[in-house]
């Protein structure tokens, strides 16, 4: 195998990434390309990262051995990497600490971000909280009514938190909006993109941050196991706790990676965000990837029971894994995840967001089909607090 | 030589400057669209911007996403443009059309494809807004094979070398993006304008239009004075969009405000420019 050393200098993963922005961005995004570069190799930058990793965040999140959840599933033996244990109870956090810490070293006091769930605007706000910086998040109309408890954690933290109504009023319009307020204060603010998406060095950047997710899960199962996985599980919505985890094992053939899709009512239904299983490519949010979009090339909303998997682009990076073959991706539906999700909770007790639901999903599959003797590393990339409202509703119970 | 160079070439030796408005094609209702052509044309338009529909006009202020919605639930598409277009041609041969927004529709369609059609339709310019010249390669060929030009923008962020870069790959005439920004923002500075066209002309020779801001008469016979065109868009879709219950107000309200633009910039230097900035 090649070393893998992706993206090239423009950001492109194969045909995907780039930069397609109009031209008032191109300047910013090549000076910010310049100050991330060079932090990237910064010595002191990185330890200053780590400790905040440490310190703020909670790091190393464990490696959990699912043992009840193995011995139920009868088949690969079950480890569970636990980012729903970090600060503010998800994988964001790493990728919104690092991004403010850029922000700072380029004299940035104004954040701005898009939300879709509300849970990289909460990572936002906090690190916004932490830094001492100005903090404003876009977010759907829609999705502002589905989530009050984050818009309100969100303000409580001193963000701002302005509602987009137009378009289809979700995370998409957010990320238009966004887009827009960094065009016009560009000078003075930091855009904080909450996944592995977006015009370079975006997508590089954030799959950056989140790779520490990976490294420790390359040590924590030596310690278990002392070898390496034989497979890999996360959901994708925009792909960035799949990237984090994936990316230090891209090079290891034997380790098998599975990237798990939302299939919503089901992908003949239409109402899914399945985008690497059902889209084509195209080119939307600053990248070439895999898109959701009409015959005309209009992009279409999507559906799926967790906000922060319903999004009709990806990461251009997992379109480059699906086209090169290193990594596999699966959909599951609403149901499937509902199902895990109250499966994990009530075995292992340990409540999963629905995101990472279609993850542990999936893995019962799996485990199934790779047998006893195997060794899976399922990312839970967040607790499911956050949802016991959508999951009460659905269930026909008022809070 | 090709509808835009003509265009301009003629306005240089009547000392006139281009008056380029812009329109959502199909906002508020398709039928609207070709006769409000004619009618802008008539009022003193010299080039015409016609804005495809796409579902997430990234780089468009509200204005202007909210004309693209309105086409939107008329299904609008690339292709629906292009018959407009082609109608739009059967009676009026002189006037440049430039097409301008995002990458997506038109990949779907196929560079080839879109170029012989767009060409055969009588388009003349394309202009894709998050389409940067580093990403072109592929596309920029395509549309000089079929004759069509490709106008790219100019920021105020833009540095020399992109400067440079820029002139190199367009054709037609250069959009110089007149603030930070997405279309239909305020603030304009008109002397930051001044100096960028500026650092621009000793860069290129190809004319030079200025938009995105640009709202009143006073403003456009401002701007006319230091570049080769102005463009408007915001200022009229927004007139547009108050007239969307009534839709065949549009066809004479529009036209008399681009024509008191273009009364502004032809009385040119002669008018006082007091009255400050706005």
């Amino acid at each position: 195998m090649k070393p893998y050393n992706l993206p090239d200098a423009r950001g492109h993963f194969g045909p995907y990434g780039g930069l397609f922005v109009a031209e008032t961005l191109m300047q910013p995004l090549e000076d910010l390309l310049r100050a991330y570069e060079s932090l990237r190799a910064d010595a002191a930058f990185q330890e200053e990262f780590a400790e905040d990793l440490r310190l703020y965040v909670g790091r190393p999140s464990p490696l959990y051995p699912a043992k009840r959840l193995t011995q139920l599933w009868g088949g690969a033996r079950v480890y569970l990497k636990r980012e729903d244990l970090n600060h503010t109870g998800a994988h964001k956090i790493n990728n919104t600490i690092g991004q403010a810490l850029v922000a700072r070293h380029m004299g940035k006091k104004r954040v701005i971000a898009e939300t879709g769930a509300g849970q990289h605007g909460v990572a936002t706000a906090t690190v916004a909280a932490r830094f001492g910086m100005q903090c404003v998040v876009y977010m759907g109309a829609e999705d502002i009514k589905r989530q009050a408890i984050n818009v309100y954690r969100m303000k409580l933290l001193g963000a701002e938190v302005v509602p987009v109504t137009s378009g289809s009023k979700t995370l998409k319009d957010a990320l238009n909006e966004a887009m827009r307020d960094w065009v016009t204060n560009v000078e003075t603010t930091f855009y904080v993109i909450g996944t592995v998406a977006g015009p370079h060095p975006y997508p590089m950047m954030v799959r950056d941050f989140q790779t520490v997710i990976g490294r420790e899960v390359r040590y924590q199962i030596m310690e278990f196991e002392g070898r390496l996985p034989d497979a890999l599980v996360a959901c994708v919505g925009g792909g960035s706790n799949a990237m984090g985890l994936f990316y230090p094992f891209l090079g290891d053939e034997s380790v098998a990676l599975y990237g798990v899709e939302a299939a919503g009512e089901g992908i003949a239904s239409g109402h899914h965000a399945a985008t690497l299983c059902a889209g084509r490519p195209g080119v939307l949010h600053g990248n070439r990837t895999y898109l959701l979009e009409s015959d005309d090339g209009q992009i279409i909303e999507t559906h799926s029971i967790s906000a922060g998997l319903d999004y009709p682009g990806v990461g251009p990076e997992h379109a480059w894994l699906k086209d090169s073959k290193r990594a596999t991706y699966a959909a599951i539906t609403d149901r499937e995840a509902l199902e895990a999700f109250h499966e994990l909770t009530r075995i292992e007790g340990i409540m999963p967001a629905l995101e990472s639901s279609h993850a542990i999903a999936y893995a019962k599959k799996l485990a199934r089909e790779l047998g006893r003797d195997k060794v899976m590393v399922v990312n839970l990339s967040g607790r499911g607090d956050k949802d016991i409202h959508t999951v009460a509703n659905l269930e026909g119970i008022l809070l | 030589m090709a509808r835009i160079e003509t265009t301009f070439a003629r306005l240089k030796q009547q000392g006139r400057k281009a008056l380029i408005p812009y329109i959502t094609a199909g906002d508020p209702l398709p039928r609207i669209t070709v006769p409000l052509l004619h009618a802008l044309v008539k009022a003193g338009a010299d080039i015409v911007e016609l804005g495809v529909p796409f579902s997430d006009p990234m780089a468009d202020g509200p204005v202007i996403q909210r004309a693209t919605e309105r086409a939107l639930v008329h299904g609008v598409s690339l292709r629906d443009v292009l018959t407009m277009v082609r109608e739009f041609r059967t009676t009026d041969r002189d006037t440049p059309i430039v097409l301008m927004g995002y990458l997506n529709p038109v990949e779907v369609m196929g560079y080839e494809r879109f170029a012989t059609e767009a060409a055969r339709a009588g388009v003349d310019g394309v202009l894709l807004v998050d389409l940067p010249p580093e990403e072109a390669g592929e596309v920029t060929p395509v549309l000089r094979r079929h004759g069509l030009d490709q106008v790219f923008l100019l920021a105020p962020t833009s540095p020399v070398e992109r400067i440079r870069r820029i002139a190199g790959v367009a054709s037609g005439f250069i959009y110089y993006v007149s603030l930070r920004g997405v279309t239909g923002a305020a603030h304009l500075d008109i002397d930051e304008v001044r100096g960028r066209l500026q650092a621009i002309r000793g860069e290129t020779r190809l004319p030079l239009g200025v938009g995105f801001g640009i709202n009143d008469p006073d403003t456009a016979a401002r701007m006319a004075q230091l570049a080769d065109a102005v463009i408007v868009g915001s200022a009229l879709v927004k007139r547009m969009e108050e007239r969307v219950n009534h839709p065949d107000t549009i066809i004479q309200d529009i036209p008399a405000f681009l024509a008191s633009l273009r009364a502004a910039m032809d009385a040119g230097t002669s008018r006082s420019v007091a009255g400050g900035q706005r």
